[in-house]
């Protein structure tokens, strides 16, 4: 703790009160900006559910919208660190297009072991990450150019790499991880009318739920006892059930399938470590304050332009591994993999929350982002729109998340005047 | 024609928590020269502002009237259509554009739908002579010298037929002879019948070219001198602008003055933007345990670019000189060892350069030193809400909650946010830039308080400040910068706002 506050500055209590209550009414106005898209996207869940008579949540149906999406949510992760920072990444498809084709040439044409051929491609996400994170952070010119310019390269070098056709198939561990499910460790358990469903699947959920619940209430506990406000009990048990009853629902209707996708594993291992890293590690915290007031960064002494490099690098490491996976669900590495996938992934990032100017935005957010729009998509072809329809959709969401941002922003600035 | 051009009467204008002028009454008479002269902060600006429009009627109490006729300008166009021109500290020209394409801004001359371009570059050329400047039309702004730019700027102000032409702190920029050509210039201007009102800083200049002076000070009207007598003088115009009321607001404070801490020793720095230009030029200063020390200089005179500069090198290019910290020589080239060092720099734009707006007090206060929070790179943040309240009940920062955030605040209580993140980085020298600047005068004294408060903890402060009262009131010790150069240093006792003024205006006059 600090010994060096000076104490005993004179106490001025007058208007406190006038402060209390104005301040009140932003909070609530911010709660809304950052809650909105929760209830936006059970909205839609609900929206398609009962359009496609049910089918929505169906067991294979929800793995299906797992494993279509998994690759953009994986690019949303890197995605929202870049665009809290204050930047964009255009090239991600054109890196996953490139890394599907170095991975399908190392395992495919040269017999390279998959784990190593992994570590390769990864690699290689990392130093096409540090190429262009240093004419960025260090060279300084904008993001948008510098990966413009990527997105064309890497393009190109996926073409160069594979010349000109698609490399398959892939090694089966790899397929697995991209397409697979957990084995049946201890078989089945009968759930009644549900019918049976998979022991370990369901293990995996009650310990995710009784992860959630010990965490919670630790953190709860926690700031109870720094006297910090926290929400009333009542409400904080809502919240705990709302989120354990969305992990035990999803998973028994995996279970009722074929058990859980490997990628759902690799996708919720990303999301706790990513979130963690942003909301809890220095690192994290220099990324919010470089987007939020760059100049103001630099004279608090973080190191904006290492701070710009490294999260470019963890863009490409994700790109790749989301190149490997896309490759490995396609069983091929083709010269068009990946095409417009950065746009799918900004669009999460922004529909999840982000701020245009920075500073501001969530992994999970994003996270919700990229579901809302897989869930658009999965909903609309199941009821037998056309792609233009989804397409149209999709960009009349984007319109409106973002408006909405901007609306809600106003409205908490106009109220602060 | 009545023999005054302009009238400005009991003007007021309030800014939240801020009253900038209070009865402000103003006369200038047809074809003078007519100077205001005020400290920083007086509310010139402010004054010129209103009467060009940029601050709409209505939003101002008063009355203006103008060549006979009463105004209520709602934007700066309307006072130029009737003949007011103001041009501005920074220059508002293109620099992209060439000479005639700024001249004509807004005001192009077309034939039925497409711009005459002989036309244009021959009007300009007609205005360039009218204000002496050898140039081709075409030449683009960023390819003239800034001298040269401020005489487009007059043409412009010609172009719109000008009555009443002003002109903010026209020379703070320019050498000696682009300011005698722009002097001699506006006396040309006099004798084709154009009114000008000059704001300036250079007293001898005021005395060269001025018919009247009115001293602003503390947002109110002191007196309208006449020049023309020549008996005014630059001691008396000072004596004018500082006043002599220094009453009790300020805390009392008994220093307890230790040994040296911080030595900055014939320190250099030139503007990245014009990289011969020497901004801080061989400067000397140090700072010691417990004191506080103040640094007065005009605007431009490199105390800021001083500051930032010791501070990791923060600002400017060619750095030269020597750091030692208790004695010993330090480096400081980066902001993580100037912090490292025990250095703390609380800027003069809190908003530009302190804050992370969006974020709350919480994070704020955490951010230069968050790895004192932190265990193998994880932040405790709960520890961080408990170092924030502690922060914010001890510099009584009025939010309901650290949560809230630091763009919802007052001015004065975002300074008190940014001075908090600096204690908690737990310095040893506090470089305090302008902490009061646009601060309501209750706030003050509490963060006069908590600078006291500081010494008393055996900080090191150097305090930046505009406002002479403020260092008199403050500071054990004063040095005063001027165009770059250390002009002076003296105690406490030996300074007079009159004394720091002259020391703050000396070196100008003799080599800027």
């Amino acid at each position: 703790m600090s010994t060096i506050v000076p104490t005993g500055v004179d106490k001025v209590s007058t208007a406190d009160e006038e402060v209390k209550t104005s301040v009140g009414g932003r909070r609530f106005s911010f709660d809304v900006r950052e809650s909105g898209i929760y209830v936006a996207f059970l909205l839609i869940v609900a929206l398609f559910f009962f359009l496609t008579d049910g089918a929505l949540l169906e067991p294979q149906n929800i793995s299906n919208i797992v494993v279509q999406n998994s690759y953009i949510l994986i690019l949303a992760i890197g995605m929202i660190l870049i665009i809290i920072a204050g930047h964009i990444d255009l090239s991600v498809g054109s890196v996953v297009a490139v890394s599907g084709a170095i991975a399908a040439v190392l395992m495919v044409n040269h017999n390279v072991p998959w784990p190593l051929a992994l570590a390769i491609t990864l690699a290689c996400g990392a130093l096409i990450g540090a190429w262009q994170g240093f004419w960025v952070a260090y060279f300084g010119i904008p993001a948008f150019i510098v990966t413009l310019a990527g997105m064309l390269v890497f393009r190109a070098l996926t073409l160069m790499v594979l010349g000109n056709q698609g490399i398959g198939p892939f090694p089966d561990p790899v397929r697995t991880l991209s397409n697979g499910f957990t084995p049946s460790y201890l078989g089945n358990v009968g759930l009644g009318s549900l019918g049976g469903a998979d022991l370990f699947s369901i293990l995996l959920a009650a310990v995710a739920v009784l992860g959630i619940v010990v965490t919670q209430w630790r953190t709860r506990a926690a700031r109870i006892s720094y006297q910090q406000q926290v929400d009333v009990l009542p409400m904080f048990l809502a919240k705990i059930l709302g989120a354990s009853a969305a992990v035990v629902f999803v998973v028994i209707q995996l279970a009722r399938f074929k058990n859980l996708p490997w990628v759902l594993i690799l996708l919720a291992v990303l999301v706790l470590g990513y979130s963690m890293l942003t909301g809890r590690s220095v690192f994290g915290r220099h990324i919010y304050a470089v987007g939020g007031n760059r100049q103001a960064a630099q004279l608090s002494g973080v190191d904006v332009r290492r701070v710009t490099f490294w999260i470019f690098v963890n863009m490409g490491i994700l790109a790749s591994l989301a190149g490997v996976i896309f490759a490995g669900r396609l069983n091929q590495a083709g010269p068009t993999a990946g095409n417009s996938f950065e746009l799918d992934a900004i669009a999460a990032a922004f529909i999840g929350g982000a701020a245009v100017q920075g500073g501001v935005g969530k992994v999970v957010g994003a996270i919700v982002g990229g579901l809302i729009m897989g869930v658009i998509n999965n909903g609309m072809s199941l009821i037998g729109a056309p792609s233009e329809k989804v397409m149209f959709v999709k960009g009349a969401v984007l319109l409106a998340a973002v408006a909405f941002d901007v609306w809600a922003k106003r409205r908490g600035e106009s109220a602060s005047n | 024609m009545n023999k005054d051009i302009l009238h400005m009467r009991g003007i007021t204008k309030r800014f939240p928590g801020v009253i900038a002028l209070e009865d402000v009454n103003l006369t200038v008479r047809r074809g003078e020269i007519h100077a205001i002269c005020g400290e920083n902060g007086a509310g010139k600006s402010t004054l010129m502002k209103i009467l060009s429009g940029v601050y709409p009627h209505g939003s101002y109490e008063g009355k203006i009237e103008f060549d006979g006729r009463p105004c209520e300008f709602g934007t700066i166009r309307d006072s130029e259509k009737r003949g007011i021109v103001i041009i501005h500290q920074e220059l508002a020209l293109v620099s992209q554009l060439s000479i005639a394409e700024n001249i004509f801004l807004g005001n192009e001359q077309s034939g039925r739908c497409l711009i005459d371009w002989n036309r244009t570059n021959d009007l300009a050329a007609q205005l360039l002579a009218r204000v002496g400047l050898e140039e081709n039309p075409v030449t683009r702004i960023q390819d003239i010298g800034v001298g040269k730019q401020q005489l487009v700027e007059i043409a412009k102000a010609l172009s719109k037929k000008v009555k009443l032409l002003i002109l903010d702190e026209p020379t703070a920029a320019l050498n000696d002879d682009d300011s005698e050509h722009l002097l001699d210039l506006l006396r040309g201007l006099q004798t084709q019948g154009i009114t000008c009102v000059i704001i300036s800083h250079k007293l001898n200049e005021v005395e060269q070219i001025a018919d009247r002076v009115t001293v602003l000070r503390d947002g109110r009207t002191i007196e309208t001198l006449d020049m023309a007598a020549g008996e005014v003088t630059q001691e008396r115009l000072i004596r004018s602008m500082v006043g002599r009321d220094l009453n009790h607001r300020f805390p009392h404070h008994e220093p307890h003055i230790g040994e040296e801490v911080l030595r900055i020793e014939d320190w250099t720095v030139h503007s990245p933007a014009q990289r011969h230009r020497a901004v801080v030029r061989g400067a000397t200063l140090n700072v010691r345990r417990g004191e506080i020390v103040g640094l007065a200089g005009l605007m431009g005179a490199g105390r800021t670019e001083l500051a930032m500069s010791v501070f990791g090198r923060s600002w400017g290019t060619g750095i030269s000189g020597r750091l030692f910290k208790n004695g010993h020589e330090i480096q400081a080239r980066t902001v993580r060892e100037a912090i490292g060092h025990g250095i703390a720099y609380a800027t003069e734009d809190r908003k530009r350069y302190g804050l992370n707006l969006i974020e709350d007090i919480k994070r704020n206060v955490s951010s230069a030193a968050l790895r004192k929070l932190a265990r193998r790179g994880w932040v405790d943040d709960n520890r961080e809400y408990a170092v924030a309240t502690t922060f914010r009940s001890d510099l009584n920062i009025k939010a309901p909650s650290v949560l809230v955030g630091t763009g919802k605040l007052s001015g004065g209580n975002q300074q008190k946010v940014v001075l908090s993140k600096w204690i908690f980085t737990d310095p040893d020298v506090l470089i305090l830039d302008e902490p009061t600047r646009g601060i309501d005068v209750g706030a003050k004294f509490e963060i006069y308080t908590i600078i006291n408060r500081l010494a008393d903890d055996g900080k090191a402060v150097l305090l930046i400040s505009s406002e002479l009262p403020e260092l008199l009131g403050l500071c054990d010790r004063i040095y005063t910068l001027s165009a770059g150069h250390v002009t002076g240093e003296m105690l406490r006792d030996e300074a007079t706002q009159e004394r720091l003024m002259h020391y703050m205006t000396m070196e100008q006059e003799q080599s800027a």
